[in-house]
């Protein structure tokens, strides 16, 4: 039964943008967006369920069989994607922002949910699909609205930031469609197992290389790999809260997924590793990212541009994972995929309700609000907490994850900065909570009218900030599925 | 807006518009139509459409072709295209088959009937969808002031309350 209705996955967004475009009634919309994305989370968990053990969901499009026609291809690797990105879009859909992103007026809310119900769609599509051209085709899909999605923010830099954004996804996009164009010259298919199948004879061939090259800078731009980041702290600082703790959740999760499955794969670990010696590059990127971007995150005045540049920190992380090569490393890293959505994502809420109440998130303004928005604080200390991988957070267990990956490479070195970068993360923590809880608050801006954030902004935030000690605690299900997903990748399959 | 003035003077723009908007209109129905048999299909019908309209509106003024399509029009349309085509692929499940698999829209005959009647009708939503969207893009040009501080005279188009508004 499942295996018939994977489809919907895509679908169910895909359809219900136009929808939403037909009833032009945002309440309607937000319903209808709520109750698709929750469809599509129950589909997702039956999927991982299925799946899980070796199992694979094989959906030909169409009814034409692959290689020529498109297959979606569900194994551990994407089920776990499809069941993050949907419910971490369950989660931020089902926070109240009470109005909506400020520069979307009342009569053109509809259209804000369709986009937002196509960038789902396209994320989902990138994860579910088995076809390279197809994976472009939904990479611009999720690319072009989560560019419309960041120039809704209220100040007038979220147009420019959306636009700096547009220029270097575009440019990413072409890099990725460039290296599929060749690709298909190489191999003369679009079917990524039957590229992966064709591509062994001719891996030496100078156009596999430079195909490997575009698609990993083209990907490498859209996950925002250090020197290429620049987009991406002004985008997420500038957007509306709500698509922050979306995008920041989701977009560059799957960017990752995608990084991943071109190298393991189509290219296959033996050749990207030990014949190319990719490691070489992305290791000492990796812990570039890790330290300048904490060391850029602990000079931040505003709150979203901390957070921001702590995602870069992040994504370094997760890329050291990946040069790790190792199931232990691998794992490490994808399960920092899903815990780093779980605390980000939280994050980015409370920085919503914060915005909602004390109307400004620069570290001055925030001053004292522990006294006056406890539970909200209280749930910015939980993610914060997570992001220095204190132990019974999640950020914890992918940091062990790593560390051990690391060594079982015998890379001390890099296994002792990773410790190293957690105090950084300690510093720019510690620098928001001493604010919120120590600072007095200025006398300029009194903050006695400050109220504690409504409930339907709470919640979301909370579920995510008990997620993040749930699954600190309790490692079965998320590490589970990472490993036999890593285990899957290493072996060269989807 | 009204045209300027030099074009509504100009007798035989008017006239060879008049004559060549019907023909225009009715080539891009036959692109569209038989499409299944020769070159053609529903993007390249829909730009042939929209093209045959937006001549119209270069002639004898936008208000003019706003009156035919109203701007809200040519948004329902665009909706109503996907959802045209996406229609397809869901009712292809209902009955059977993958999604988009038009042969499980004629189950009873052996024959390609049933692809036949799937291309029609998704090239159907692709051409209402692209003729729409390329006159939408057309609109939100036209209702841009010229000296361009980011006002949009959308407004003044009737595309409904607070459209435009930045």
């Amino acid at each position: 039964m499942i295996e018939k209705i994977v489809v919907l996955e895509v679908v169910l967004p895909l359809l219900a943008a136009p929808v939403c475009v037909l009833v032009r009634h945002p309440r309607l919309c937000r319903l209808l967006s709520l109750g698709v994305v929750a469809v599509c989370l129950a589909i997702a968990v039956a999927v991982l369920l299925e799946v899980r053990g070796g199992g694979v969901i094989s959906y030909q499009l169409g009814g034409w069989p692959p290689p020529l026609g498109i297959e979606y291809r569900v194994s551990t690797v994407n089920a776990y994607l499809l069941a993050l990105v949907t419910a971490m879009a369950l989660v931020v859909f089902s926070f109240d922002s009470r109005g909506g992103p400020p520069r979307v007026p009342e009569p053109r809310r509809h259209l804000y949910y369709a986009v937002f119900l196509l960038c789902i769609s396209g994320l989902l599509g990138i994860a579910i699909t088995g076809d390279a051209f197809n994976i472009f085709v939904f990479l611009e899909i999720s690319s072009l609205s989560s560019y419309i999605l960041v120039s809704l923010g209220g100040h007038r830099r979220a147009v420019l930031s959306a636009f700096y954004y547009l220029v270097m996804g575009t440019i990413g996009g072409v890099f990725f469609m460039l290296g599929v164009g060749l690709l298909y010259q190489v191999t003369g298919t679009l079917n990524l197992r039957d590229i992966a199948a064709r591509l062994e004879p001719s891996l030496d061939d100078r156009g596999t290389v430079l195909a490997l090259a575009l698609l990993v800078v083209g990907v490498s731009i859209k996950l925002a790999v250090f020197p290429l980041h620049h987009w991406l702290p002004n985008a997420y600082s500038f957007a509306p809260p709500k698509v922050s703790a979306f995008l920041a959740a989701t977009a560059t999760k799957v960017s990752f997924y995608l990084l991943a499955m071109i190298l393991f794969t189509i290219f296959g670990a033996p050749f990207v590793f030990e014949e190319l010696r990719l490691q070489a590059v992305l290791l000492p990127l990796s812990i570039l990212a890790m330290f300048l971007a904490s060391g850029a995150a602990i000079f931040q005045t505003d709150l979203r541009r901390l957070l921001a540049y702590s995602s870069v920190a992040q994504i370094g992380y997760m890329t050291l994972g990946l040069s790790t090569a190792n199931v232990t490393g691998l794992a490490g890293g994808l399960v920092h995929l899903f815990n780093h959505a779980v605390m980000k994502g939280g994050l980015f809420l409370v920085v919503a309700c914060l915005l909602y109440r004390v109307g400004s998130v620069h570290i001055d303004a925030l001053a004292g609000i522990g006294r006056r928005m406890p539970l909200t604080a209280a749930a910015l200390v939980i993610g914060g907490l997570s992001l220095i991988g204190v132990p019974g957070t999640v950020g914890f267990v992918s940091k062990w994850y790593l560390v051990s990956g690391v060594l079982e490479r015998g890379w001390t070195a890099a296994a002792v900065l990773i410790l190293l970068s957690s105090l950084l993360a300690l510093v720019y923590v510690g620098k928001v909570v001493e604010a919120v809880y120590f600072r007095k608050p200025a006398e300029t801006q009194p903050i006695d009218h400050v109220r504690e954030a409504p409930l339907g902004m709470l919640a979301p935030a909370w579920v995510l900030a008990v997620a993040a000690v749930f699954f600190g605690l309790t490692t079965n299900w998320t590490y589970g599925v990472a490993r036999e997903a890593a285990e899957l990748l290493l072996a060269g399959g989807i | 807006m009204r045209p300027p003035s030099r074009v509504r003077e100009m007798p035989i723009l008017r006239v060879v518009a008049r004559a060549l908007v019907p023909v225009i209109l009715l080539f891009g129905l036959y692109v569209q139509f038989h499409g299944d048999f020769g070159p053609g299909g529903g993007f390249q019908a829909g730009v042939i459409f929209a093209a045959g309209l937006i001549i119209f509106a270069l002639t004898f003024g936008v208000e003019a072709l706003r009156q035919a399509v109203p701007v809200v029009l040519t948004e329902r349309l665009m909706a109503a295209g996907v959802l045209l085509y996406g229609a397809v692929g869901v009712l292809a499940m209902f009955l059977g088959g993958e999604f988009l698999n038009y042969s499980a829209l004629d189950p009873l005959t052996t024959g390609h009937h049933g692809q036949h009647l799937g291309i029609i009708a998704i090239e159907l939503g692709v051409g209402i969808a692209v003729a729409a969207t390329i006159m939408r893009v057309y609109y939100a040009f036209v209702g841009r002031r010229p000296d361009g501080d980011g006002e949009t005279r959308e407004a003044a188009l009737g595309a409904g309350p607070g459209e435009g508004t930045p």
